[in-house]
């Protein structure tokens, strides 16, 4: 099976460095609040990632600007979501 | 950028250049804000494009417009682990100009819509993203970018940023999507030689085909996926309910990775090279999803405003028309002198109201829940019918009559009779 990293490999990006355009808004919230931990598998792009401490990691720059992560985050709403700066992010080539 | 507009426009997907182009063409001093590289390059679709609304408004648009193929035939598919039922309609008809629709590759296609808006009047401001809007009271008054002195201001401001919607979540018009009212597809596009397509597919020329796909591909999803030929590529994604993601706990990728190894699917796809993965949410909640689309001093049109009819798959098209109809309703309270407040923008959602927009989203409005608390037609059914098709078709020296009866006897198992009557009492009456 494809990994996702080879998926994305074949995107065009512009990354806005050390400015992350998604952040978690409360680290704890997912490592006590939150058992499913949706975000580490609905993410189309792979960008969340559950470390060995039960602990949610974000790294934005695969992503692809869907939402999909705020969204699914209904009931803790701990994902601060905004647009990438005008001119950065996800370029898509053919979308 | 202080300078005042009549409208702003944010956004450059269908909605919103549909919008802009109208308003432009019309005399007003529109300025429109895209976050994108260039018009296009933040936004994804499958692509289809129907002419009908795109006519409308630039009749002309075969002319110059990158279009990839004509679509000559449609073919339906239920798919089960190793097979598929399918239907397959393909007409002639279809490839008699003026062609009723085409593929389309969105990056190409919205660049080409930006050079109308531009060409009609407006001014196009790429690489800004629009943070919130500015607010008198009630009446929003202008948009504040991530520009230096980004701030601008104008007497409506059309909300065109997409099924996200930030903007207006951000103002408090509409709270956020719920996830059985969104489904996520996620497509890749594959590059193939022309001729490899044409052989491939049984075209010639700039004729084209679509399949689109329900059944096993989703695992129990409510959902369905698809695959489109453009001249020199395939695209081929897989949408469902953003819920049943959550709840299933399946990865989009894996999930789209699986529905590629289809044995009915694979070969279709051999050889080509993946050029672009793609991932994006569809506004499939309906009728009963529709957030307010107007208030004081703005409007919302196309995925912002949930405007997707997800039983036959359309959604550009309403995109296309509520930005017209937007435009518009804008251009005659201008002629009229009349203010852009939420009074007079009700001309908006009442003409939509009569126009095939809300009809058609009212008519299937009850589709989302059916679908969603009935997985049997995602489930049951396509195995079944799978199951069926098998049994009629192969020859084992068993008569007919008893084949039938034991189809019957499965589905009756599956389903008991009053279930199976259930269930086509609720798709009639959904449809209907």
């Amino acid at each position: 099976m494809t990994r996702i990293e080879e998926k994305l490999f074949q995107n065009r990006y512009r990354v806005d460095t050390g400015r992350a355009h998604i952040e978690i808004a409360d680290a704890d919230i997912c490592a006590v609040d939150c058992q499913e931990k949706p975000c580490t598998f609905c993410c189309p792009a792979g960008c969340y990632a559950e470390d060995n401490g039960g602990r949610v990691t974000l790294i934005t720059d695969g992503c692809l600007e869907c939402g999909t992560c705020r969204v699914i985050c209904g009931e803790h709403r701990n994902v601060r979501w905004e647009y990438p700066r005008g001119g950065y992010g996800i370029l898509f080539k053919f979308g | 950028m202080s300078e005042h507009f009549d409208a702003i426009v944010v956004g450059a997907g269908p909605a919103g250049n549909t919008a802009a182009y109208t308003m432009a063409k019309a005399g007003l001093k529109v300025l429109q804000i895209e976050r994108g590289e260039y018009s296009g390059s933040k936004n994804v679709q499958g692509a289809i494009l129907y002419s009908d609304a795109l006519e409308r408004i630039i009749p002309d648009f075969r002319e110059d417009a990158p279009l990839e193929r004509h679509v000559i035939e449609q073919r339906m598919w239920v798919l089960d682990d190793e097979s598929y039922v399918g239907g397959t309609y393909r007409s002639a008809d279809f490839s008699k100009p003026p062609y009723n629709r085409y593929t389309i590759i969105r990056s190409q296609f919205d660049r080409w819509f930006s050079q109308k808006v531009r060409a009609a009047g407006a001014l196009v401001v790429c690489e800004t993203t629009v943070l919130d809007l500015h607010m008198d009271g009630n009446q929003v008054v202008g948009v504040r970018t991530d520009r230096e002195n980004g701030s601008v201001y104008a007497d409506i401001v059309v909300l065109a940023d997409g099924v996200n919607s930030l903007l207006a979540r951000k103002a408090g018009f509409h709270g956020e999507l719920k996830p059985r009212d969104v489904a996520l597809a996620v497509k890749e596009i594959h590059f193939l030689p022309e001729q490899t397509i044409e052989e491939r597919f049984n075209v010639k020329g700039t004729e084209g085909v679509v399949i689109e796909m329900a059944g096993k591909i989703t695992q129990g999803m409510v959902g369905t996926g698809f695959l489109y030929t453009n001249k020199e590529s395939v695209t081929i994604g897989v949408g469902c309910l953003l819920s049943d993601f959550k709840s299933r706990g399946i990865a989009p990728y894996a999930l789209l990775e699986q529905m590629k190894a289809h044995p009915a699917i694979k070969p279709l796809l051999a050889g080509g090279e993946m050029k672009e993965y793609t991932a994006h949410l569809i506004p499939e909640g309906g009728y009963n999803a529709i957030p307010p689309i107007y208030g004081d001093g703005w409007l919302m049109v196309g995925d912002a405003g949930m405007f997707v009819n997800a039983v036959h798959r359309e959604g550009s098209n309403l995109a296309m028309t509520t930005g017209r109809v937007a435009a518009e309703t804008v251009i005659a309270l201008k002629a009229q002198g009349k203010p852009m407040i939420a009074r007079n923008l009700a001309a908006y959602r009442k003409a939509l109201d009569e126009s095939f927009v809300m009809k058609d989203l009212k008519k299937y409005k009850d589709i989302p829940d059916i679908m969603d608390k009935h997985r049997q037609f995602f489930t049951a059914y396509p195995r079944l019918v799978s199951e069926a098709a098998h049994t009629m078709l192969t020859v084992d020296g068993i008569d007919k009559k008893t084949k039938e009866r034991a189809i019957r006897k499965k589905f009756t198992l599956a389903r008991s009779a009053f279930g199976l009557f259930a269930d086509a009492f609720r798709l009639w009456r959904a449809f209907e």
